[in-house]
């Protein structure tokens, strides 16, 4: 409401206490969604801190451990799979090579998305056409199709970890770039861009100084949009055995579990941890995701 | 001596394009000129669609005139690049009409005037701009220590629009077209954005076009006026007289229907409707000939030129065209230059 | 003297946000009158369209109706026809019902059948895809009216008549209206079940004057046909003294003056109000710009005290610590003032 705007910052406010903390504080308790991803995703980190740090690692490589398929014990408290791999020690490993894979291709898209949705956005023209056209007929065809023949093709070649994360980003800048584009639309008309011409300041100054700070908590949902369904299409991939053979990421374990029927012949301390993980991963970046939109946008904003 | 901004034989039509046969004519052969010596306020007073937006926006440069020209110093605004561009942003300055959305929300209300100051080159120092910057705040009545460092939706709306005309005086400019400035501010705060404004104009010699839809304030800011109608100029010239004595139909009926804070005006019945009535062309003729009651056959077919029924004033209708012609070109003929202003009382904080 | 049909006895409206309530109406009362017309005035943040609402009880989170009477005359005998669930009575007071007392599914039959709204932006309040015949028929349907086809295109035929518009526009669709048009719509839809109390909150706010006067006459002789009441809320001080009889001139949530319109122009008594009216710029003489210095408090902190005492030129020290009270200082003419009340 007008009136409540109003009232709340008037003349009389002026002691603005730098509070920043306390609204922060304030915030998180009145977004749950944001207060319980980041929670599960620091649980996620923290596990794979604290237990790079105790645990040995090393055994989460082929052929490291001459117990195969030994159910969980004193030694290998999540027991080891049939290519001689320690699982804790996988799962370790593997949770912070699938965030990596993540990242960087989360990362990647997002950036290259902003790029371009603000090249075409701001300045419109030819650019901004052709733009809207890749990123149309792109988003139609399913990114699943592009990254499998692309992966089939390249596999040969011995895929790496972050060779594993730039195929991914080639599908995901798209749905960023859309995004964005459309924000930028809306900003570029408001009154004080307008404001900022007329003050005399330049387009690409317009860009980065005045319309960019606006669209941060934009870009930070873009961010963790991009990246959830980043690790989604590379465990995807993975799972089809299109990704890094050797890395124990958590993808490809689930290819060994399916590639040795590890369900059906019961080793569950196999196929447990990974999906797991998995589903914690998802449920954090989910419900970050979610706390985001709402932050994002003032009006989904919950009242007290 | 050629004029600082003017209008020469300007129209602008919206659509009409290839596939769609309708059109809006926003402003029909529209000429006037600004000058700054001696600095001048003019208002320009109609309702929406009457085109004075379209105006301020063609004044600017921000749209084009389908035909016509927008002159600065003498050159087309079209062809005017580069660093006489630079010039001509500084000259013509404007203070719009929403005093929230003018604020980027990102950044505190300093970013507003330290921007201009940074971008044009007004300080060559820290200091210089800080100290420019309370300067043009107290020049428009506010307290640094109250309004700097703040956050717009910290600030009352009065507040952020005094905001504005500051930074309109920070670049000097020679003219300010002010779109409706006080249209969203509460009534009691209006008075002291107004006092601004007028003071820009004699403390500072800034000439200021007043565009509003309040007949009331442009009475009490300007010297001269110009009523529009759909686009075409139905009465103008000095103020006291258009608005004490309206001739043109259309400025009776706005003049008659201003709601007026005296119990013993109260409105006058029911204006009559026009004789005419829908078979008027939206886009030939006098554009007031539907809802004109002394509307005639002469009205629909021409646009009524300017008549000009006093010395310092001009009416666009065909009631007075006994009296001589006025070319849209020599309209600024019936306005008055340079009278002396009472003195202004600003409520002070 | 005409019997009251709303009475409205120390209405509280706060706005819970996470840095405190907000007291956006804080002790309000005031009477509206049979048959007359009654303004509230008032700047942004001075509460008139929270309390407007209040009365119909379109409050919403994070504001919550704290406290307050709200009397409805005429109320129980919508709600006995509506087969109200507690419909014999209880809550009345001599033919008032204190609305405050309503289920929210008795206040929803008394909406539009008791008191009707013209909303602000009344053009944005009619929806684009239907057309005005199946909109007006709308409010029939809801309030339990069953009419036959017939009945209801004579019924909305003699409405859009009242408000001035001509039957055809019954198959239009709101984008084919005028500004002015749709508002008269509005109108039309506000006396279909022929309410005794009609709101107005700003209605012609995006309309220029010309089509504001036809259509604030339009309104006035809809009213007397009917009988009913209208409050009209608004900030256009020019306006409240050509439509209405009474006006009440709220300031930071409170109710500063309430007078007849001619004794509030031509005499003001409350200091807020005396300010406000010589603020006002004038068509016949050019003057003085005279504004009100200050701006009105915050209402998240507890003010003690008169609200304007700051700004006020004649203020005492008794006005910075005690609240002054609504009283009737002269006949009619209620201020909440101590330096009124002493001078009488």
């Amino acid at each position: 409401m007008a009136d409540v705007v109003a009232l709340s910052g008037t003349a009389t406010d002026y002691a603005v206490k730098k509070d920043t903390w306390g609204n922060v504080r304030r915030y998180l308790r009145r977004n749950p969604s944001l207060l319980v991803g980041m929670f599960l995703l620091f649980c996620l980190l923290a596990f794979w801190l604290v237990g790079s740090a105790v645990y040995d690692t090393s055994r989460a490589a082929a052929l490291s451990v001459p117990d195969t398929v030994h159910p969980p014990s004193a030694e290998y408290p999540l027991g080891t799979d049939r290519i001689g791999r320690d699982i804790m020690a996988v799962m370790i490993q593997g949770t912070m090579l699938t965030l990596r894979i993540g990242l960087i291709a989360g990362i990647l898209g997002v950036s290259v998305g902003t790029i371009v949705a603000f090249l075409g956005g701001y300045y419109r023209g030819w650019f901004d056409t052709l733009l809207k056209g890749i990123v149309d007929v792109g988003l139609t065809i399913p990114g699943m199709l592009i990254l499998i023949i692309i992966a089939v093709n390249i596999k040969d070649q011995g895929l790496t970890v972050d060779q594993m994360g730039l195929v991914v980003a080639i599908y995901s800048w798209l749905w960023p770039a859309r995004t964005i584009r459309s924000q930028v639309l809306t900003m570029r008309e408001r009154t004080w861009v307008e404001v900022a011409r007329l003050s005399g300041v330049s387009g690409p100054e317009i860009i980065f100084k005045e319309i960019l700070p606006n669209l941060m908590p934009y870009m930070l949902a873009s961010l963790v949009g991009s990246v959830s369904s980043a690790i989604l299409a590379s465990i995807g991939l993975e799972t089809l055995g299109l990704g890094p053979m050797a890395a124990p990421t958590l993808g490809m374990t689930i290819y060994w579990v399916i590639f040795y029927s590890a369900m059906l012949r019961g080793y569950y301390w196999w196929w447990m941890p990974p999906i797991a993980i998995i589903v914690v991963l998802f449920v954090g970046l989910f419900m970050v995701s979610m706390g985001l939109d709402e932050l994002a946008n003032p009006r989904l904003r919950r009242g007290v | 001596m050629t004029a600082l901004l003017e209008a020469r034989h300007v129209t602008k039509i919206f659509g009409g394009g290839f596939f769609t046969k309708s059109y809006t004519t926003a402003l029909e052969n529209f000429s006037m000129t600004i000058e700054n010596d001696p600095p001048s306020v003019t208002a320009v007073v109609g309702e929406s669609g009457s085109g004075k937006t379209t105006l301020a926006r063609l004044l600017l440069g921000l749209v084009e005139p389908t035909r016509g020209q927008v002159l600065y110093k003498g050159e087309d605004l079209r062809k005017i690049g580069g660093r006489e561009r630079r010039v001509f942003r500084r000259d013509v300055q404007v203070i719009f009409q929403d005093p929230f959305e003018v604020y980027n929300p990102f950044y505190k209300v300093d970013h507003v005037l330290t921007t201009p100051i940074e971008k044009f080159g007004l300080a060559k120092s820290r200091q210089e701009r800080d100290s420019l910057v309370v300067q043009v705040l107290e020049a428009v009545g506010l307290r640094p220590e109250e309004t700097l460092g703040r956050h717009p939706h910290q600030l009352s709306g009065g507040q952020r629009q005094r905001i504005m005309v500051a930074r309109a005086l920070l670049l000097r400019p020679r003219v300010i077209l002010a779109d409706e400035p006080v249209s969203m501010i509460d009534a009691s705060l209006r008075a002291t954005i107004l006092g601004s404004l007028l003071k820009l104009n004699q403390e500072f010699g800034i000439s200021i076009l007043y565009i509003t839809h309040d007949l009331t304030t442009a009475y009490q800011v300007s010297e001269n006026i110009v009523v529009l109608y759909r686009g075409n100029v139905c009465e103008t010239g000095d103020v006291e007289l258009v608005v004490k004595k309206p001739l043109h139909p259309y400025t009776r009926l706005l003049v008659g229907s201003v709601p007026l804070p005296d119990v013993n005006r109260r409105w006058a019945a029911e204006a009559p409707a026009s004789s005419i009535g829908q078979k008027a062309d939206p886009n030939k003729g006098c554009r007031f000939a539907n809802r004109c009651p002394n509307a005639m056959e002469k009205c629909i077919r021409e646009t009524p030129p300017l008549y000009r029924v006093d010395e310092k004033r001009a009416a666009s209708c065909y009631l007075y065209d006994d009296k001589p012609q006025l070319r849209s070109e020599d309209m600024m003929e019936v306005f008055i230059k340079g009278t002396p202003r009472l003195k202004t009382v600003v409520g002070v904080q | 003297m005409k019997p009251d049909v709303l009475d409205v006895k120390d209405l509280k409206v706060y706005y819970h946000t996470p840095r405190g309530a907000v007291k956006a109406v804080d002790g309000v009362s005031f009477q509206l009158f049979a048959e007359e017309r009654l303004g509230l005035v008032g700047e942004s943040g001075s509460g008139k369209t929270t309390s407007a609402m209040a009365l119909l009880r379109m409050i919403k989170a994070p504001g919550k109706i704290e406290g307050g009477e709200i009397w409805l005359e005429g109320a129980d005998q919508v709600l006995a026809r509506h087969g109200g669930k507690n419909g014999n009575g209880q809550y009345a007071k001599g033919g008032k019902v204190n609305l405050q007392t309503l289920t929210d599914e008795q206040m929803v039959s008394l909406r539009l059948s008791a008191i009707a709204l013209i909303a602000q932006g009344s053009m944005n309040s009619l929806n684009p895809v239907m057309r005005i015949r199946d909109q007006i028929a709308d409010g029939y349907q809801d309030h339990g009216y069953k009419l036959t086809k017939q009945e209801l295109k004579e019924r909305t035929a003699d409405l859009l008549n009242r408000v001035g518009l001509r039957p055809s526009v019954a198959d239009m669709y709101p984008h084919e209206l005028s500004g002015g048009m749709k508002l008269r719509v509005c109108i039309a839809i506000a006396i279909s079940l022929s309410p005794k109390v009609i709101l107005a909150d700003e209605p012609t706010s995006a309309l220029d004057v010309v089509v504001q006067r036809q259509v604030m006459e339009t309104l006035r002789r809809v009213q007397e046909e009917l009988g009913a009441s209208v409050l009209l809320v608004g900030h256009d001080m020019g306006l409240m003294a050509q439509a209405v009889d009474r006006l009440g001139v709220m300031y930071a949530g409170k109710m500063a003056e309430v007078s007849p319109v001619h004794d509030i122009f031509t005499k003001p008594l409350h200091p807020y109000a005396q300010l406000l009216i010589a603020s006002l710029p004038s068509l016949d003489v050019k003057g003085e710009f005279k504004g009100i210095p200050g701006l009105p408090p915050s209402l998240l902190e507890d003010i003690p005290g008169c609200p304007f005492a700051p700004r006020c030129p004649y203020k005492m020290e008794r006005c910075e610590v005690e609240k002054p009270i609504l009283k009737e200082v002269a006949p009619n003419r209620h201020v909440a003032c101590f330096l009124v009340e002493g001078a009488k």
